[in-house]
């Protein structure tokens, strides 16, 4: 069973990044913008879940992910990890910390064909965080790294072949293997499953299901698909243009979604159903530019209920309306 | 009222490759009604797209149709010279591709892409021709189609790219419309708009549409009937409804099983387990054999025959009537 301890193992407080644009000129380089990637969110991850963020393309939630590992360094913000602001220790020199907590956070992307060296071995490539972040013996490395292959249902004969060798089930089978070898306490698992067929689809999500159950990781998984994050996740969080907009356990979110944004989105899954009843909603229009996005609400544009001078000119706050469900919307009124 | 339209006859379309001779559509038969929806699902390899672009007659080199009949209106087009199918290409049978950032040509202006069409199969003045266009923008629902139409593809997003794309098809009024995968690179919000585009439009031009998907839920949503390819042969052809209620083909049920649904909440997903075959050297007898758990002696030797097992609906399994498979959905609502 899934051990959820009540108790952030992550806290990500007012994370914000913007991408600068500059003018394309040989010797001088202006800044003319800049792209509003994330923009302000809060929230935590409690020791043992799988949180969820949702939204669709270019709405921030792979720059979350990529700013909680310092791959992309954040604007301002405070990302708290085991208690430990961590945004200063990877901005600091100190590299032994930095390595510690690289340790302790793992990712898988989510292009399985792009994030292996093609020109390393299975072996190579798993027991490479090993030779990093430990000092086991070659004997050990080895008996590991069989464990690891039989745990993520790799025969051992694979170990001596490439990638190219692989299907793209199998090779996001090698990535959760490695990202799995140095016993991470955070996972951050990317659209994992977005590039690969239906059939190999519901294999990994096991997998990464049953890897849960064993080592009782946490995980922050990222996907556009809410069918999978209803799989998935305990909570989910709803992104739209860099900022949250809804954020609930994972039942609630789905039953009673309360943010126009989400219920649009909920409505627009197609179901594999031919009697299902149907009430979709259509938004109008499309995602605004990230540059110069709206002032007020950022769905305001999008938005199917009457809009007022508040939701034009104002950010709306994420606000909790009980059971742990928050929103950011001016007009939901609370239950 | 069910005037057959298109019927394909045991096609087989092979790619020689240096590795061998790659069996991507191997003995396929279809038909299609006028006026009907038919959705085409399989997993990337089944042969889809492959079939699409034999009923243009557009594979690609070293593609090569090798056997089968493609009766259009009751004329063989394998049989037709190739100033013939430039009559039919664009005026009968439009195509749509997946991806329409590379379907548009990314240096001409909409205008002329459109015109090209247009003035291709009409003889009309280049005039006419541009009020033409820019009505058909309007049918596609784009925002201000007469400065639209002055923009080249990269100024607009992917939802616009695809009514362009299908702006494009639909120009000439053509009977069959082949929609390759046209909302796998959109967003959901954004597939939503296109596939209610695609519905209305197809209702009012009164074309038959071929929708290529390996989405279970868009098929569901607005195909007739549907046909399920692997390894590039047919499993099971029928109406939407008992495709979805009362599959007979352990491949058809798989697919519906393998799939999170946002209806029913599982705890495990149930797991085709395997990967798709190599198409050079693919299983003896039934294709699915390997990955089937209904599998006996005779599947791995004998390869099943397309048999209609009720008016209307055609199984290739050997077991189709003993095996019972219980639907994902339920029975209850069959009928």
């Amino acid at each position: 069973m899934q051990k959820i301890i009540n108790k952030e193992i992550l806290e990500v407080q007012n994370l914000v990044k913007h991408f600068p644009i500059y003018t394309r000129g040989i010797f001088l380089k202006k800044q003319v913008g800049l792209i509003h990637a994330v923009d302000d969110i809060s929230f935590s991850i409690k020791r043992g879940e799988t949180f969820g963020l949702v939204g669709e393309s270019g709405c921030g939630k792979t720059t979350t992910a990529r700013s909680i590992l310092y791959l992309d360094q954040p604007t301002s913000g405070k990302i708290n990890f085991e208690g430990k602001e961590i945004i200063t220790i990877f901005s600091s020199k100190n590299k032994e910390e930095k390595q510690k907590l690289r340790r302790k956070i793992q990712y898988v992307f989510q292009n399985p064909y792009a994030s292996l060296d093609p020109r390393m071995t299975v072996a190579d490539i798993i027991t490479e965080p090993l030779t990093i972040h430990t000092s086991l013996p070659k004997k050990e490395l080895y008996q590991k790294l069989y464990e690891l292959l039989e745990l993520v249902g790799l025969e051992p004969y694979h170990a001596e072949r490439y990638p190219h060798e692989f299907s793209g089930g199998q090779r996001q089978r090698i990535c959760i293997a490695r990202a799995l070898a140095v016993e991470p306490k955070l996972l951050i698992a990317d659209e994992p499953v977005a590039s690969l067929d239906v059939s190999v689809r519901a294999q990994i999500l096991n997998l990464l299901k049953d890897l849960q159950q064993k080592f009782n990781t946490t995980y922050l998984y990222i996907s556009h698909d809410l069918s999978t994050v209803r799989h998935l996740c305990n909570r989910v969080a709803v992104m739209y243009m860099g900022r949250i907009v809804e954020l609930a356990e994972t039942q609630e979110l789905f039953d009673s979604p309360l943010h126009p944004y989400t219920k649009a989105l909920l409505s627009s899954i197609p179901i594999p159903d031919p009697l299902a009843k149907k009430s979709r909603i259509i938004l109008p229009g499309e995602v605004p530019s990230p540059i110069n996005p709206p002032i007020g609400c950022r769905f305001e544009t999008r938005c199917i209920y009457k809009k007022d001078q508040n939701c034009i000119k104002y950010p709306p706050k994420l606000v909790h309306i009980g059971k742990g469900h928050f929103v950011a919307c001016e007009k939901t009124k609370k239950p | 009222m069910n005037k057959e339209l298109l019927r394909i006859e045991g096609l087989k379309t092979y790619f020689d490759t240096w590795a061998g001779i790659v069996k991507a559509v191997d003995g396929v038969d279809i038909e299609v009604i006028e006026g009907e929806t038919l959705g085409l699902v399989g997993e990337s390899g089944s042969g889809k797209s492959v079939t699409a672009l034999s009923i243009m007659r557009i594979v690609p080199s070293p593609g090569k149709i090798i056997e089968g009949k493609i009766i259009y209106k009751e004329e063989n087009l394998l049989e037709k010279s190739e100033k013939a199918l430039r009559e039919i290409r664009g005026k009968e049978i439009a195509y749509i591709f997946q991806d329409p950032s590379t379907s548009l040509n990314p240096v001409l202006t909409i205008a002329d892409q459109l015109l090209e069409v247009i003035l291709a199969h009409q003889e009309i003045s280049k005039k006419e021709a541009l009020e033409k266009a820019i009505e058909l923008l309007k049918l596609v629902e784009i925002p201000d189609p007469d400065v639209k139409i002055w923009n080249y593809p990269h100024q607009l997003s992917g939802g616009m790219k695809q009514r362009i794309a299908i702006a494009r098809a639909i120009a000439s009024q053509p009977n069959l419309l082949l929609a390759d995968e046209p909302t796998t690179n959109l967003d959901v919000t954004i597939q939503a708009q296109i596939l209610e585009l695609m519905q209305n439009l197809r209702k009012r031009l009164g074309m038959a549409m071929i929708l290529i998907t390996h989405d279970m839920g868009v098929v569901a949503d607005i195909a007739d009937r549907i046909t399920v390819l692997y390894a590039g042969r047919v499993c099971e052809s029928a109406d939407t409804k008992t495709i979805f209620y009362k599959a007979k083909h352990p491949y058809t049920q798989a697919l519906l099983t393998a799939v999170p649904s946002l209806a029913l909440r599982t705890d495990k997903l149930k797991v085709i387990p395997g990967n798709i075959p190599n198409l050079i050297e693919p299983p003896s007898g039934c294709r699915f054999h390997p990955r089937c758990e209904y599998a006996i002696e005779k599947c791995t030797e004998k390869i099943p025959e397309l048999i209609e097992i009720e008016p209307g609906h055609k199984v290739a399994c050997f077991r189709a009537l003993e095996i019972n498979l219980e639907s994902p959905l339920g029975g209850a609502k069959n009928n």
